[in-house]
């Protein structure tokens, strides 16, 4: 697994930069906290084998339909699986997909927002209207369309997510770029002779990355609920890989019987994963754009 | 600009964006996965089975045949046949519709209810306790899954406390409210609460309001958070205002300043909102449908994947997307009416 | 002179900024009696506007009063509840805004304000009533009648304050406070409503504070002047002793800052720089940046508020105690 890896590079990088996030205050603190509940069920994925009590794949390790205890703290669902280690690793799907349909996004959203609003025109309209009328199609059921057609897996999931949120990034470089293009600066550079390309990448493009961080955020939280969402539906993995979403599908049929462990505690893991970006995305924002006195 | 123009000009915009969307469904579901017929069966197993279901589909035919035939059909209003038993997906749509309007009004009410309440009193108190656990509220109930929400809603009111039904929208020794009948003439919207009362049938409606309880307060409360952020940060806006301050200075109650001064206004683009939620609305339907088992659109597009009929799918996106197009335009045209800064 | 209407004493305005504290009015006292103006002149930004408004109380979050005292024909104002707050304001005093075309809320009609606000305070008055004496009031201010059924956007500008007035004066206040009610409005129409606010004083007996960037609209029409400069009342005096004897160096300048058609001038005599950022006060006196006999302790020490004049008081390091 490479997370333990890439980790530790980032962290290194992470820590001067968190400090200067205490000092911006309530946003700052709401980024902290985001950040602080994202890297620790990051962690936990990641470091799940190895603490697991029992294999959450393996059937039967305990009795069935065994309400919480000492020896399984979150009980155990119908096909004797142990709840807690399920919860401990059953976040790694989501993460996976959330992850890919950003970097996607990223690399297509990005690039055909900077390109379409900086050349403007009839290019710019065609983009447009095709985004602006994705962006009006109501997302989930979008979402559910294509991952339908598609199939299952993790990468269909991204795509799907992935198709639905370009739009988004679409629209908010799009914006940022159009302000920025008449700035006197961009003119200046335009009137030296520059080439496009460059005052693309140097002059517009680092002022458009907070509000594309912004977004990428926000776009995790969703893509989080709508790979819940989609698993709800059947869309999602197979039944093998420990998900959160699997286990409140699968749980559902037991709800009549009183089971309410088997849904209650991955539920909250969703919840709490969505809420982590959710807050970073918060507080991000507001540092990009403070609001006057509120 | 007049009111009649950007009528007018809202109207003919909407027609390429139908186009365009209509178009997109087409490439999703006949072209991005190849042969929606060979994904229908799976398994190459009955090939015979397969052309002859090609055959009766048109889907054998050239795709930008099949591309026009598609539209032309739409504009006539037939939707497809299903894969399952080639019945018209049109009817099965129409009889699954109204129950989603129900749905969506009732949520799209307890929302916004929800929303401006807790706006407001959110407002009234700017920074302090009241404020912040509002606020957080709001976001925390934006992180939940719907379907999460709703099994959580069904434990508690329904198995655990018994207070309210967690499934269907009527019991099932009910007939289904017929609505009016004025001399032979029937008249019936699909809205169960309506309906009763056209019938004048008040135990009907109580019932069919119980069924609509726990899926309209899920999906109500979920979109709730949306609204108590915009309401709160538009009343501090108005609140600030001077003629705002002045009334104070007049000694107002602070009653009549919130609600008669600050509250019209933050009032507009609520509704602005509502159009804009309305897509959302409509994706966390389809999940809270599965959920309580309740008859809708959404719950019909699920059953369809299950049995991978992908021109029932077909159609049933299609119809949500032209209603929140309608939605969309209805909106837009509602506020231009109501904000005279447009119609100057 | 008996106890005066209005005494005010050491009133300290603090407001809570995300960078720190801000005292947007410190120590200012004053007094004013029946029928007598008020002027309260000062640069944008010297604390006029929050001076007004704590005098009501309504000096918006994230601003407090921390300290003084303000006694309305002898009863402490900083004490009153929340709603004998609402009681007087309104009715024993009343505010003038600068703009009346944010002021008056613009989906009510004319008429509509004043019913609300006399059947606030008077609820027993019917509504019939409530217009008649509609009627009447804007007659006083010189508005017809029939504009009764008008919204704000379809006065002018001079007879939408004139709305503002009116509603300042229905209830008979004794003290009325205008914040730059003719700023926002051309030149001809100023004198006219600033006559006019002076024809209700005498009228009504009331009490006039007038809050104004321009000295030369309070040098005539007003008792008694204060002169603030950064939060801080640097002159207070009687207008004849302004004009006759300003004392503080800011006074003086404001004084030749205001354009003589008589005289000619070429160039108008501004006072050199801006004025400070109250999170970052100078050392010593507000002023000495701008200050052209600024000294060596004027840099160091803040100069207390001396009396050098019966009825005249300067913050200035030049003057010393004379009694």
């Amino acid at each position: 697994m490479d997370k333990p890896k890439i980790r530790k590079g980032m962290l290194s990088s992470i820590i001067p930069g968190l400090s200067s996030l205490s000092q911006r205050g309530l946003a700052g603190w709401l980024v902290v906290l985001g950040l602080i509940i994202v890297a620790s069920i990051v962690t936990m994925t990641a470091i799940s084998p190895w603490v697991a009590p029992y294999n959450p794949s393996t059937i039967n390790v305990g009795p069935p339909l065994m309400s919480p205890n000492s020896q399984f703290l979150f009980g155990t669902n119908d096909l004797g699986q142990d709840v807690f280690s399920r919860v401990l690793s059953g976040g790694g799907i989501m993460l996976e997909v959330s992850i890919l349909s950003v970097i996607i996004c990223l690399l297509i959203g990005v690039p055909l927002g900077l390109f379409s609003s900086y050349a403007g025109g009839l290019v710019d309209r065609f983009f447009c209207l095709i985004m602006d009328s994705i962006y009006a199609f109501p997302g989930l059921v979008l979402a559910i369309a294509i991952a339908a057609m598609l199939g299952r897996g993790v990468t269909n999931m991204a795509l799907s997510i992935a198709v639905v949120y370009v739009p988004s990034y679409f629209r908010v470089i799009r914006s940022q770029v159009l302000s920025i293009k008449e700035m006197p600066y961009v003119e200046a550079a335009n009137a030296a002779g520059a080439k496009g390309r460059t005052v693309l990448s140097r002059y517009i493009f680092p002022n458009v990355v907070p509000s594309i961080v912004v977004v990428a955020t926000v776009n995790f939280a969703d893509a989080i609920l709508t790979a819940a969402g989609l698993t709800f539906i059947g869309l999602g993995v197979s039944a093998d890989i420990p998900d959160w979403g699997w286990d409140l599908t699968n749980g559902r049929r037991l709800l009549s019987s009183g089971t309410w462990w088997v849904i209650t505690y991955p539920g909250l893991m969703i919840i709490l994963l969505a809420l982590g970006f959710t807050l970073m995305g918060e507080g991000l924002s507001e540092m990009a754009n403070p609001r006057l006195r509120e | 600009m007049t009111l009649r123009t950007y009528v007018i000009s809202r109207i003919l915009l909407t027609l390429p964006m139908i186009f365009i969307l209509l178009t997109m469904v087409f490439l999703v579901i006949r072209v991005l996965p190849g042969d929606p017929v060979l994904l229908h069966f799976e398994k190459q197993e009955n090939p015979e089975a397969m052309e002859d279901m090609r055959h009766r589909l048109g889907l054998d035919k050239p795709l930008w045949i099949q591309y026009f035939d598609y539209l032309a059909g739409l504009f006539r209003g037939n939707l497809g046949e299903s894969m399952e038993d080639y019945s018209s997906v049109g009817q099965q749509i129409f009889s699954a519709f109204p129950a989603t309007l129900e749905l969506a009004i009732f949520s799209m009410v307890v929302a916004v209810s929800i929303g401006i309440f807790l706006g407001v009193e959110a407002s009234k108190g700017y920074g302090k306790t009241r404020d912040n656990v509002i606020r957080v509220f709001g976001i925390v109930t934006y992180a939940i899954p719907v379907f999460f929400l709703g099994m959580a809603f069904q434990m508690i009111f329904g198995l655990g406390l018994h207070w309210l039904p967690v499934g269907l929208r009527l019991h099932p020794t009910l007939d289904v409210p017929a609505g009016l009948n004025i001399g032979g003439i029937h008249f019936s919207t699909g809205l169960y609460t309506f309906d009763s009362l056209l019938e004048g049938n008040i135990y009907k409606f109580v019932a069919s309001l119980r069924y609509l309880a726990l899926p309209s307060l899920t999906l109500g409360l979920v979109l709730s958070g949306v609204f108590i952020r915009l309401t709160r940060s538009n009343m501090f806006e108005t609140l600030r205002l001077d003629y705002v301050t002045a009334a104070r200075a007049r000694g107002l109650s602070e009653n009549a300043v919130t609600y008669g001064y600050a509250f019209r206004n933050a009032f507009l683009p609520v509704l602005t909102m509502m159009g804009l939620q309305f897509a959302t609305l409509l994706g966390g339907a389809i999940l809270t449908e599965t959920t309580f088992s309740w008859p809708g659109l959404g719950r019909y597009i699920v059953d369809r994947i299950s049995f991978r009929d992908y021109t029932a799918i077909q159609g049933a996106v299609v119809v949500f997307g032209i209603f929140v197009s309608f939605v969309s335009l209805g909106v837009d045209l509602l506020y231009a009416y109501l904000d005279p800064r447009i119609r100057l | 002179m008996s106890r005066p209407l209005l005494a005010v004493s050491d009133l300290t305005v603090e407001y809570w900024a995300r960078r720190g504290k801000v005292r947007a009015v410190e120590d200012i006292s004053f007094s004013i009696g029946k029928s007598e103006t008020l002027g309260v002149v000062g640069e944008s930004g010297c604390g006029k506007s929050t001076l007004g408004l704590s005098l009501m109380r309504l000096v918006p979050y994230p601003g407090r009063i921390v300290k003084g005292e303000i006694q309305l024909k002898g009863r402490d104002v900083l004490g009153f509840s929340a709603n004998e707050m609402r009681n007087l304001r309104g009715k024993d005093i009343s505010y003038v805004f600068q703009d009346p075309m944010t002021s008056l809320n613009p989906v009510k009609k004319v008429g509509a304000h004043f019913v609300e606000l006399i059947r606030a305070h008077e609820p027993r008055v019917s509504e019939k009533d409530a217009v008649v004496r509609t009627r009447k009031l804007l007659k006083d201010v010189g508005i017809q009648s029939e504009r009764i059924g008008d919204y704000p956007h379809q006065l002018s500008g001079g007879m939408r304050q004139r709305v503002m007035i009116a509603l300042a004066i229905a209830l008979n206040p004794s003290l009325v406070i205008a914040d730059e009610p003719t700023t926002a409005l051309d030149v001809i129409v100023q004198a006219k409503i600033l006559d006019l606010l002076n024809a209700l004083r005498d009228a009504y007996g009331m009490a006039l504070v007038l809050i104004t960037h321009d000295l030369s609209i309070v040098l005539e029409r007003s008792n008694k002047i204060i002169v603030m400069y950064a939060g801080h009342m640097v002159e207070y005096a009687r207008s004849e002793d302004i004009y006759r004897n300003p004392q503080h160096p800011y006074t003086q300048g404001l004084l030749k800052a205001i354009p003589n058609v008589e005289l000619d001038e070429q160039t108008l005599n501004a006072i050199a720089g801006s004025p400070p950022d109250l999170l970052n006060l100078p050392k010593g006196c507000r002023f000495w940046p701008r200050c052209y006999c600024a000294k060596e302790k004027c840099r160091e020490e803040e100069p207390p508020l001396a009396n050098t004049e019966p009825d005249h008081y300067v913050r200035c390091g030049k003057y010393k105690e004379v009694e």
